[in-house]
């Protein structure tokens, strides 16, 4: 029994946290995000030399064949530097579909460009009236011989305003709500009749609302099996959860050394203020619930590695806890850092936004632990 | 990352499973549950363990442990929880021992550790007194040299189980001319001394489990000293750090929680099953998913320790989380045993009332409260956390 890392896996994220360290300051990050593609083109392309967007592909395809212990590797280090650059939207989510979809030509046509950087995707799975339910799907898509034709919304696209290609989830049989009858459409963001319009997350994302009126889609642009597209997207979206649920563990260890490192440089009655017991107590909460935070990351990236019955209880688990904790860690690291915890200058509260954006991705604490005992009282 | 179990450590497993099976039975749990056979029913569960040689896994090979690796002491803690059978006393075997073998002179090794391994001899703990609780080193219970003995006069407090013990190791105070760490003692004294009283302290859970004990004039040879005089702190500290891996109380927590999810079916609101409740239900997933987590916390203590380089960071949070989850366990017993919360049933039967967990689910909760507030407080553990792991 061990949790450490193996060389390789060391040796990424060692390369993560170094260029994080040497190339995306504070300053390089707010530029990136607040650029029109929402992030650098110039850095992606760094990113893809590295090796970094091949990691989940199989060898065949190019890729890295990283399991979940790397990607969680390198998502707490991107975390920790609060990197804003689409891999979650373009390898993770978009990349993981196309990998699990089972679909060759298409896995042919689209991951050698993921992993060589020129290609943006996006996953398009959520709907005005759909809140947290993945299953909660209107947009439709009627079969016209060899073509689907699309017509709905699609709501908060991750990295939509930009993606090249866009898997959409759509309604080809049954009622709005049921699981089965959902496909998932890959669709050229050129198409004629989508249009989209995009805007901005307080984390700095750029995502978009995306409308097709009437779009066309040729039948061999499917993922999956028609109407089975709810399993694949469940699965990818279970990885990627443990993905952002790294990502956030790392910002909670960066707010949590920023906030101890603060305190004990801010002087306050004539001693630092990191000498007060009621200030200790509270650091000592964050620390506890950081440290029971990676405890379950590990426990869900162990049961994804060795695909085991545990791992969609574990899962929920996790992104419940980085929900609560994550809230926690950020209003107390901007809390313990005063009136400078409120300022747009200081990177505090730009963290403490993206735990919350983390938390509210692919359902919030609340919804998850609701998920967690019907789970729990579904076994007994 | 690798989580699994050698086929050696699962077929330890499957010893430990089988010796539980046979050694931990139902006779001996009614003996241990009741307030007059529990001397005696806990002293046969350690002789049968004494037996089977794992009643002191951890002291060397040479006295009597086992020689197991960490991994091994956390198979046996966690089916041996997970079966519900109790630890042993720790006063004996995990707090005095190890000060005896690490500092104590050979003769003092053979008079003493055989004697514990036997259970002929039941000790208690000797440490806080009404003057020094979290602040230990302000003790001030007094040893005075006169010829081979000391003399001691003072008194400890909320010694548990001292009303059974033989023998008591006590912090004393043998110099107070320096810095207060400086001058205390430990001492080895036998209970039947005269000048010993034990007082009994009645606690909320209305069990008598805590006791004062008063030194008057009591005399105690030099040669029951461990170690050199005015150096017991340094002795007592070694055995703080000492380190516990079933401090968290994973399994025993994991095993209520079984429990109470249980009762949730059994128990009903107005004819409607508690397990409908959702308030209730999000309160145990609260607890439950805080012990998935502490059970991980407790398997990389483990997995660091297993490779040689010692508990990390994260073992510090093992005592403050554990509790803190066995308490919230048990304010949901209370929670579920309702209006039955407050029985005290004595002598009745489960029957006789017509509620079966309501007193226990009492006990154990007031009984509890003491647990974030024994070992250090956990107001104390967080201080030590700021200090050394946050280097606050």
């Amino acid at each position: 029994m061990n949790f450490k890392f193996s060389e390789e896996q060391n040796m990424l994220k060692d390369s993560v946290a170094r260029y994080v360290q040497d190339d995306y300051d504070f300053e390089t990050r707010r530029k990136n995000a607040a650029s029109a593609d929402g992030f650098s083109r110039e850095q992606w392309q760094t990113f893809a030399e590295l090796g970094w967007l091949s990691i989940p592909f199989s060898e065949a395809q190019g890729g890295f064949e990283g399991g979940a212990t790397d990607v969680m590797a390198v998502m707490e280090e991107l975390g920790k530097g609060l990197v804003v650059e689409p891999f979650v939207a373009t390898v993770l989510l978009f990349g993981g579909l196309l990998s699990k979809s089972g679909n060759a030509a298409l896995q042919e046509a689209y991951i050698p460009s993921i992993i060589d950087g020129s290609l943006q995707g996006a996953f398009a799975y959520l709907e005005r009236q759909s809140r947290f339910e993945l299953a909660d799907v209107k947009t439709s898509a009627r079969r016209e011989g060899g073509n689907f034709i699309l017509n709905g919304e699609k709501t908060v696209v991750f990295n939509g305003a930009v993606a090249d290609k866009i898997v959409v989830s759509v309604r080809t049989s049954g009622g709005q709500s049921d699981e089965t009858g959902i496909s998932l459409l890959l669709v050229d963001a050129k198409a004629a009749g989508l249009s989209s319009t995009s805007y901005r997350l307080m984390d700095g994302q750029l995502v978009a609302n995306l409308t097709f009126d009437n779009v066309t889609v040729a039948a061999d642009q499917l993922l999956g099996d028609l109407d089975e597209g709810f399993t694949l997207m469940k699965s990818v979206i279970a990885d990627v959860t443990i993905a952002i649920c790294a990502e956030g563990l790392g910002i909670m260890q960066k707010l949590n050394a920023i906030t101890i490192e603060y305190t004990k440089t801010r002087k306050q009655f004539g001693v630092a203020i990191s000498s007060f017991q009621v200030l200790q107590h509270r650091m000592v909460d964050m620390f506890m619930a950081a440290e029971q935070t990676k405890s379950l990351l590990y426990r869900a990236v162990c049961s994804a590695e060795d695909q085991s019955d545990e791992l969609e209880k574990n899962v929920i688990a996790l992104k419940v806890m980085v929900g609560r904790v994550g809230k926690l860690i950020g209003g107390e690291a901007i809390q313990l850092h005063g009136g400078m915890g409120m300022t747009d200058e200081l990177d505090v509260g730009h963290y403490a936004k993206r735990l919350m954006m983390i938390n509210t991705s692919f359902g919030d604490a609340d919804y998850q632990q609701q998920k967690f005992t019907a789970l729990v009282a579904g076994a007994a | 990352m690798d989580l699994s179990f050698s086929a050696e450590e699962l077929a330890f497993r499957d010893e430990v499973r089988a010796f539980l099976n046979d050694a931990w039975t139902e006779e001996l749990a009614s003996l241990m549950g009741s307030t007059e056979t529990f001397k005696e029913g806990q002293i046969e569960w350690q002789h049968r363990l004494n037996k089977q040689g794992w009643l002191a896994p951890d002291w060397p090979i040479e006295h009597g442990g086992t020689g197991w690796t960490s991994t091994q002491n956390f198979i046996y803690e966690t089916e041996r929880s997970a079966v519900g059978a109790p630890g042993t006393l720790p006063f004996g075997l995990k707090m005095v021992a190890p000060v005896i073998y690490g500092f104590g002179t050979e003769e003092q090794k053979q008079r003493f550790l055989p004697k514990i391994l036997n259970s002929e001899h039941w000790w208690c703990q000797g440490y806080s007194e009404p003057g020094a609780g979290s602040d230990l080193a302000a003790l001030q219970t007094k040893a005075e040299l006169d010829g081979d003995d000391y003399i001691v006069n003072g008194a400890k407090v909320w010694t548990t189980l001292a009303q059974y013990a033989d023998w008591i190791f006590c912090l004393v105070r043998t110099d107070s001319s320096g810095k207060r760490q400086d001058g205390i003692t430990f001492l080895l004294i036998d209970m039947n001394t005269p000048g010993i009283s034990v007082n009994p302290i009645d606690s909320i859970d209305n069990h008598h489990t805590l006791n004062e004990v008063v030194f008057d004039n009591v005399r105690v040879p030099v040669a029951n000293r461990i170690g050199e005089q005015d150096k017991g702190w340094t002795y007592a500290k070694s055995l703080l750090a000492h380190e516990r891996t079933s401090i968290a109380g994973v399994s025993e927590s994991k095993r209520k929680l079984r429990k109470l999810r249980e009762l949730l079916a059994t128990e009903v609101n107005g004819g409607v099953p508690l397990s409908q409740d959702t308030m209730i239900q999000s309160r145990i997933a609260d607890v439950e998913i805080e012990l998935m987590a502490l059970e991980y916390t407790e398997l990389r203590v483990l997995a660091s320790t297993a490779a040689g380089e010692g508990p990390g960071v994260e073992s510090s949070l093992l005592k403050i989380k554990g509790t803190e989850i066995q308490q919230a366990l048990q304010q949901l017993y209370m929670d579920l045993a309702g209006y039955y919360s407050g029985v005290i049933q004595g002598d009745m039967s489960a029957e006789s009332i017509g509620h079966d967990f309501g007193s226990e689910a009492r006990r154990a909760y007031m009984y509890g409260r003491a647990a974030t507030i024994y070992g250090g407080s956990n107001e104390v553990q967080k201080n030590i956390t700021a200090k050394y792991v946050l280097g606050l």
